[in-house]
């Protein structure tokens, strides 16, 4: 185990210095997802990975003059969005989270398919269930966070549409907060729901074709 | 199966699932939701299988679903060690 950075302070000291630990703890916490981010505003992934080295020498740069009004975390992104909507309006691609409507049209599915609903004309319960979803609590919990489902939900995850990937990794797997997410996105709340919404729902119709098909 | 007596359509419900877990809906909203959530008890299980879904996601680590390759991480520690050199 390496050393812990529980405040910027420490950090920020240690690079100056020239501290190899410091700086591998920072790849490790943070280089993946800043490439995420990277990702919504360029096209590719060699692009991101461009983006996000470009990052990295910014931030040996800068690390001197950097004043610590924000928070390192904050400084990191604010240097990758720059550097990404630079990149993203020199290869003339639409950056996505400056246009609600571009973001929002990504992969845009209901959470359920409408034929899982009583037709609009239906002389009963318009838009209610045909039949209910299948009850999950009746896996046992174990199976539920088994290996098996966990890998299962990965694969999900890494095949979402960008924007949504990036939103759900930083939101329900590393934990960030919806306003960190939005300062590092540059998204509106709404937004931000969305796309966490639409990503929650493409990983659970993942698991629920898994579960069905496994059903006994 | 009986449907529930009210005025919240299921294909509706399961669109503000997130908006619910995260206290976006309005108080009204979110006092419809939680009707229309004792009474379904196919809705109840949608709002059951998201809590799992975080979970799930939660239990995995950044590594699961973006990893920096080993290629990529001693391309930057060697930057880093040319950057450092004059410092140390």
């Amino acid at each position: 185990m390496g050393p812990e950075y529980s405040d910027d302070g420490a950090l920020v000291a240690a690079l100056r210095e020239g501290d190899e630990a410091a700086f591998t703890w920072l790849l490790d916490r943070y280089h993946a997802p800043l490439h995420r981010t990277a990702r919504v505003y360029v096209a590719t992934d060699s692009q991101a990975d461009e983006v996000v080295q470009e990052t990295w020498v910014a931030v040996l740069r800068g690390i001197d003059r950097f004043e610590q009004r924000s928070s390192l975390k904050t400084w990191l992104y604010r240097i990758l969005m720059n550097i990404a909507r630079t990149r993203g309006v020199k290869e003339s691609r639409t950056i996505p989270f400056s246009s609600a409507a571009n973001v929002l049209d990504e992969g845009a599915e209901p959470t359920f398919a409408p034929d899982r609903f009583r037709p609009p004309g239906d002389p009963d319960w318009p838009g209610h269930w045909r039949a209910f979803p299948l009850d999950w609590e009746h896996q046992p919990e174990p199976r539920l966070l088994a290996g098996e489902t966990l890998s299962l939900v990965a694969t999900a995850i890494r095949q979402l549409p960008p924007s949504q990937r990036a939103v759900l990794t930083l939101r329900d797997v590393d934990g960030w907060s919806s306003v960190e997410v939005c300062n590092a996105l540059g998204l509106t709340e709404t937004n931000q729901r969305v796309l966490l919404h639409r990503g929650r729902a493409k990983v659970r119709r993942a698991l629920e074709s898994y579960f069905e098909s496994t059903a006994s | 199966m009986t449907a529930p007596a009210d005025d919240f359509p299921c294909n509706e419900f399961v669109e503000v699932v997130t908006d619910y877990l995260e206290g976006a809906l309005a108080p009204e909203d979110a006092r419809r939701f939680e009707e229309h959530l004792a009474l379904c008890a196919g809705c109840a299980s949608v709002l059951d299988q998201f809590r799992t879904v975080i979970r799930a996601s939660g239990r995995l680590a950044v590594s699961d679903v973006d990893a920096l390759t080993p290629a990529q991480r001693d391309q930057m520690l060697a930057m880093f060690t040319d950057w450092a050199a004059p410092r140390r």
